[in-house]
């Protein structure tokens, strides 16, 4: 299984998913930089990491979607391989249209950084299949703009379709406003797009993954995609 | 030519910002305001073009970058003088 993590301008989580991915799961994993020009097929996984590519300027993601790699992962993923776009990552994913609706602004205006819990709300993805279904996983967060949006009649489809993949929740699982951080239409944390193959989530798994720390909730989103690929399982 | 962009959210897109300077604009005793947004001013230059061309370059520009037309609506002037 070949694994690539994208680089932009201004990514920072992309040493914590390689190390993961490389050392961790044993993987071949390489750097993809943004300026694209190569043929991105000979890879199963592509990882957009976590940071503020281009500073987050104008709106995060906004200027990351037209790097000449986007057009690349765009075929890519068209062609059926899995993206799995992290914090940063899923709001390149986003901007560009691979997946549904936008990021916000925390309703807060703070920054929030803490571990929050999010329950799996399909565990059937290539992204989840070793969660159990309705299992809470804790997983930290490290964003601004946070908030998923997206308007009814559109996330009336998504939730139809179980393309809502992760909730904020309580210790228990309980989805309340209580336990959503940054005002996230229905706590939505985590998407796939329709086709099943390409996934955005906000909290980090990659930085509960590594068996030096106690929270290993991470490993499980690494370990589905894993086993999918290894078992040619798809949604 | 010049042209001149603003970008604010829909309506119905919680503004956060638009809130807390409302607040910090209340608290300094102008109870008048019933609200505020906070949106995004871009100046572009443009050479070389007609302002016909420019009216479907310009909205193009907004449509592709300068606005998430998801969450956000954008209007825009030409200004030929500047």
């Amino acid at each position: 299984m070949n694994c690539g993590v994208v680089v932009f301008p201004g990514s920072n989580c992309d040493h914590d998913c390689l190390h993961v991915l490389k050392h961790v799961f044993k993987l071949r994993t390489e750097w993809i930089w943004h300026k694209g020009g190569q043929d991105l097929s000979r890879f199963d996984l592509i990882v957009l990491p976590g940071g503020f590519s281009y500073g987050d300027y104008l709106r995060a993601g906004a200027i990351a979607q037209f790097s000449t790699v986007m057009k690349e992962v765009i075929s890519f993923a068209e062609s059926g391989g899995k993206v799995l776009g992290i914090c940063n990552g899923f709001q390149i994913l986003v901007e560009s249209g691979l997946l549904p609706g936008a990021l916000t602004q925390n309703h807060s205006r703070k920054f929030i950084c803490k571990t929050v819990s999010v329950r799996v709300e399909n565990a059937q993805t290539p992204f989840t299949q070793k969660c159990a279904e309705r299992s809470v996983l804790n997983i930290p967060i490290a964003h601004h703009q946070g908030g998923y949006f997206i308007d009814p009649e559109e996330l009336h489809r998504l939730e139809e379709n179980g393309q809502v993949v992760l909730r904020y929740c309580g210790p228990a699982g309980e989805v309340t406003d209580e336990f959503n951080p940054n005002g996230s239409v229905g706590n939505i944390a985590g998407i796939i797009n329709a086709g099943g193959n390409v996934m955005g989530m906000m909290p980090h798994p990659e930085r509960c993954a590594d068996p030096a720390w106690p929270n290993l909730d991470g490993q499980l989103i690494f370990k589905s995609i894993l086993h999918s690929c290894q078992n040619g399982v798809s949604v | 030519m010049l042209a001149k962009i603003h970008v604010t959210f829909k309506k119905g897109v919680l503004d956060p910002q638009g809130k807390a300077v409302h607040h910090a604009l209340s608290d300094l005793g102008y109870k008048e305001v019933a609200g505020v947004q906070v949106g995004k001013y871009m100046e572009v230059q443009l050479n070389g073009i007609s302002e016909e061309e420019a009216q479907t370059r310009v909205k193009e520009m907004c449509e592709k970058l300068f606005a998430n037309t998801v969450i956000e609506s954008y209007r825009f002037t030409l200004d030929s003088a500047e």
